[in-house]
C-alpha cells in the first residue's frame, strides 16, 4: 500500500498527464457533439504540454535566466536551473494547437450553417434525407 | 554544392504564397503566373539538388548557421533528395490542373486557395528534408492545417469530412509529439542523427519501445493505414478537385517516407524490437489485410473519386508491407513504389478533375460515351490503369515486382498473394469504368456536357494529361538504370 501510494504521489504530474490524456481521447472518439470533440482535442493537447513541462522541471530549480558574469565564469550549476528547452518547444506546440482549434472552429461553423446542427448523428441523418 | 540550394527549393513557394495572397486581392490575374513561376523554379532547383547529392553524397545544411545538434539541420541524402524532386514535380504538374478547376469551382477566391496550396507544398518539402524530430512535428502540422483548410473549401459534405480529418489528424500528430517527448526524455536531444547515436545504449528500455509505437502509430494515422483510414475517402472525394489533385498523390506517400525515416534514421535495424520476427510478421499481416480490405471496399464504390481513394488506401498497404519486409528487395520496392504510386495517383486525379471540369460529375454511371468525347483523357486513364494493375512496361509493374521478390525472400506468402489479388481487383475496377466509358451515349445522353464548345477539357489541363502517361512509360522502360543509379542508393542500409 505504501509503495503504491508513493508511486502515485511521487509522480503525480505524470499520473495527471495520463488521466487528462485519456479524458481528451475519450471525448474525441466517443462524443457526438462536434464542439465537445474539439474540447477533448484541446484537453489531449494540454496533457502533452504537461508532460513536456514536467520533463524540464527540477526540485528547487531556478528560472533559467543566467547572470552574465556568473555564466562566463562557469559558476552556473546546470542542476540548479530548470531546463528551458521543453518550455520553448511547448510554446510552438501551443501555437500549433491554437491554429488547429481555430481552423476546426471555422469548419464547425460552416457545418452548422450547412446543416443547422453540431450533433454528428443529426447531421448524418440530414445528409441521408437530402 | 552551392550551399543555399536546399533552402531555396522551399523558399520559392513560401514567398510566392504571400505574393499570391496580396497581389491576388488586387487582381486574380496575378495568381497563376506567381504560383507557376515559383513551382517551376522550385522543381528545377530540386533536380539540381538531387544531381548534386548523387554525385557528392549526403549533405547537411545548417539553418541560420546554428550548428547541429543545437540548431535545425536539413539532411539531404539520396532518399530525401529523391522525395524532394518527387514532391516538387508532382506539385508543379498538379498545378496545371488545379488552376482551371479552382477558377471554375470557386471564382473570386483563387488567391486564398492558392496561398494555402503553396504553403502546403512548402510544408511537404520541409517534411522530407528536415533532420530534426521536433521540426518535423511542426511541419507535419503545417501540412495538416493547410490540408484541412483546402478540403473544407469544397461543397456539400466537404466541411464535415474535413472536421473528421482534423480530429484524426490531430490524434496522429499528438501521438508523434508524445513519441518525440519520450525520446527527448531519454536522450536529451531532438536532432535525428544525434538521437540515433545515443539510442543504442538504451535499446533495452521499455520507454524506447513505447516511443517507437507512438511515433509509428502517429504516422500510420497520417498515411491512412487500413484500420486507421476512416478519414481519407470522404476527405479526398468531397475536397475541391484542385486540392485533391495535389493532396492525394503526395500526402500519404510523404507519410510513408516519414515511417522509413523513423525506422531507419532515428532507430536502426540493430534495434531488436524493430527486427523482432513476431512484430514484423504482425505488421506485414496488417498490411495484407489493408490491401485486401481496401480493395474489396473499392469494388463496392459507385463514385469514381471514392473508388480511387480506396485504391490509394490499398497502395499504402503495399508500401507499409514492403518496408516492414525489412529486406533489400522489399525496401527497394517500397521506395520505388512511393515514386510510382504518387505518379499513378496523380494521373487518376488529373483525369478525374478533367472529367469533372467537362461534365461536373464523378459518378461512374455518368461516364457514358467518354471515349468519344474525351479521347485524350481516357487514354491517360488507360495508361494509369495498366500501371496500377501492373502490366509491363508501365512503372507499376516494376515496383510491384520488387515487392513480390521481397515478399518471397522473406517468406511472407500472404503478402505476395494480397499483391496479386489487389492487381486482379484493380483490373476489375478499371474494366467496369471502361465498360461504361466505351458504351455509346446516343440513345441515352446521361452526360451533361456543360459547354460543348470546349474540345476536350480546359486547355490548361491537357499538357499534364499528355505528360503523365509518357512519364509512367518512361519510368517503366528505364526502371533498371533508375533502380541501380538512384533507388538503391536511397535504400537505408540493412
Amino acid at each position: 500500500m505504501d509503495a503504491w501510494l508513493f508511486e502515485i504521489i511521487g509522480k503525480f504530474n505524470y499520473w495527471i498527464y495520463v488521466v487528462l490524456m485519456m479524458t481528451g481521447f475519450y471525448a474525441m472518439i466517443r462524443k457526438n457533439n462536434l464542439i465537445k470533440k474539439l474540447l477533448g482535442m484541446n484537453i489531449f493537447q494540454t496533457a502533452i504540454i504537461l508532460l513536456y513541462i514536467s520533463m524540464g522541471s527540477k526540485v528547487g530549480g531556478k528560472i533559467p535566466i543566467l547572470d552574465k558574469e556568473q555564466a562566463l565564469a562557469g559558476a552556473v550549476q546546470v542542476a540548479d536551473v530548470v531546463n528551458p528547452l521543453p518550455h520553448v518547444l511547448m510554446l510552438t506546440a501551443i501555437v500549433v494547437s491554437v491554429s488547429v482549434t481555430g481552423v476546426a472552429l471555422a469548419v464547425a461553423l460552416r457545418i452548422y450553417k450547412e446543416y443547422g446542427s453540431i450533433d454528428e448523428d443529426q447531421i448524418l441523418e440530414r445528409i441521408g434525407k437530402s | 554544392m552551392n550551399h543555399n540550394l536546399p533552402v531555396l527549393v522551399l523558399a520559392f513557394p513560401l514567398l510566392a504564397a504571400f505574393a499570391v495572397n496580396l497581389l491576388g486581392k488586387i487582381s486574380k490575374k496575378h495568381v497563376a503566373p506567381w504560383t507557376l513561376a515559383s513551382l517551376i523554379l522550385s522543381a528545377g532547383t530540386s533536380l539540381w539538388v538531387l544531381k548534386d547529392v548523387l554525385q557528392n553524397g549526403k549533405f547537411s545544411y545548417t539553418v541560420g548557421g546554428w550548428m547541429a545538434p543545437y540548431g535545425i539541420e536539413l539532411v539531404l541524402d539520396p532518399l530525401s533528395a529523391l522525395m524532394l524532386v518527387m514532391v516538387s514535380w508532382v506539385a508543379l504538374i498538379a498545378t496545371f490542373s488545379a488552376l482551371p478547376s479552382i477558377k471554375k469551382e470557386m471564382p473570386g477566391r483563387e488567391h486564398l486557395f492558392f496561398s494555402l496550396y503553396l504553403i502546403l507544398i512548402c510544408g511537404m518539402m520541409g517534411l522530407v528534408i528536415t533532420g530534426d524530430a521536433f521540426n518535423l512535428y511542426v511541419l507535419l502540422e503545417i501540412t495538416s492545417i493547410t490540408t484541412y483548410g483546402l478540403i473544407a473549401m469544397g461543397k456539400g459534405r466537404a466541411p464535415l469530412s474535413s472536421f473528421n480529418y482534423i480530429i484524426m489528424g490531430t490524434i496522429g500528430a499528438c501521438f508523434y509529439l508524445l513519441g518525440v517527448g519520450y525520446l527527448y526524455l531519454l536522450t536529451g536531444t531532438l536532432n535525428m542523427a544525434d538521437i540515433a547515436s545515443r539510442l543504442p545504449a538504451l535499446y533495452e528500455s521499455p520507454t524506447v519501445a513505447t516511443a517507437f509505437c507512438f511515433l509509428i502509430v502517429g504516422v500510420w494515422i497520417k498515411m491512412a493505414f487500413f484500420p486507421l483510414h476512416g478519414w481519407l475517402p470522404n476527405a479526398y472525394t468531397y475536397a475541391p478537385k484542385g486540392a485533391s489533385v495535389l493532396v492525394a498523390p503526395l500526402m500519404t506517400k510523404v507519410s510513408v517516407f516519414l515511417m522509413i525515416r523513423i525506422m531507419f534514421s532515428i532507430y536502426s535495424p540493430e534495434y531488436d524490437f524493430l527486427m523482432h520476427l513476431g512484430i514484423k510478421n504482425l505488421v506485414v499481416w496488417a498490411a495484407t489485410i489493408a490491401i485486401v480490405g481496401a480493395s474489396l471496399i473499392a469494388l463496392t464504390q459507385k463514385d469514381f473519386l471514392k473508388m480511387l481513394s480506396y485504391i490509394v488506401v490499398a497502395e499504402v498497404g503495399y508500401m507499409v508491407g514492403g518496408v516492414w519486409l525489412a529486406n533489400q528487395e522489399g525496401l527497394t520496392g517500397a521506395i520505388f513504389h512511393i515514386l510510382n504510386d504518387s505518379l499513378m495517383t496523380l494521373c487518376f486525379f488529373l483525369v478525374a478533375s478533367a472529367i469533372a471540369y467537362r461534365t461536373g460529375s464523378s459518378r461512374i454511371a455518368d461516364f457514358r460515351g467518354l471515349f468519344q468525347k474525351m479521347p485524350l483523357t481516357m487514354l491517360a486513364l488507360s495508361v494509369g490503369a495498366l500501371s496500377v494493375v501492373g502490366v509491363p512496361p508501365t512503372c507499376g509493374f516494376f515496383s510491384k515486382w520488387y515487392l513480390l521478390l521481397g515478399g518471397v525472400e522473406a517468406g511472407q506468402w500472404e503478402f505476395v498473394a494480397a499483391l496479386i489479388f489487389s492487381s486482379i481487383v484493380n483490373a476489375v475496377l478499371f474494366y467496369r469504368v471502361f465498360e461504361v466509358a466505351f458504351s455509346h451515349s446516343e440513345e441515352e445522353p446521361s452526360l451533361k456536357f456543360e459547354n460543348s464548345r470546349i474540345l476536350e477539357t480546359s486547355p490548361m489541363m491537357i499538357p499534364p494529361l499528355v505528360v503523365i502517361p509518357v512519364v509512367l512509360l518512361v519510368i517503366g522502360l528505364s526502371a533498371g538504370p533508375l533502380v541501380r543509379e538512384v533507388i538503391r542508393l536511397a535504400v537505408p542500409a540493412l
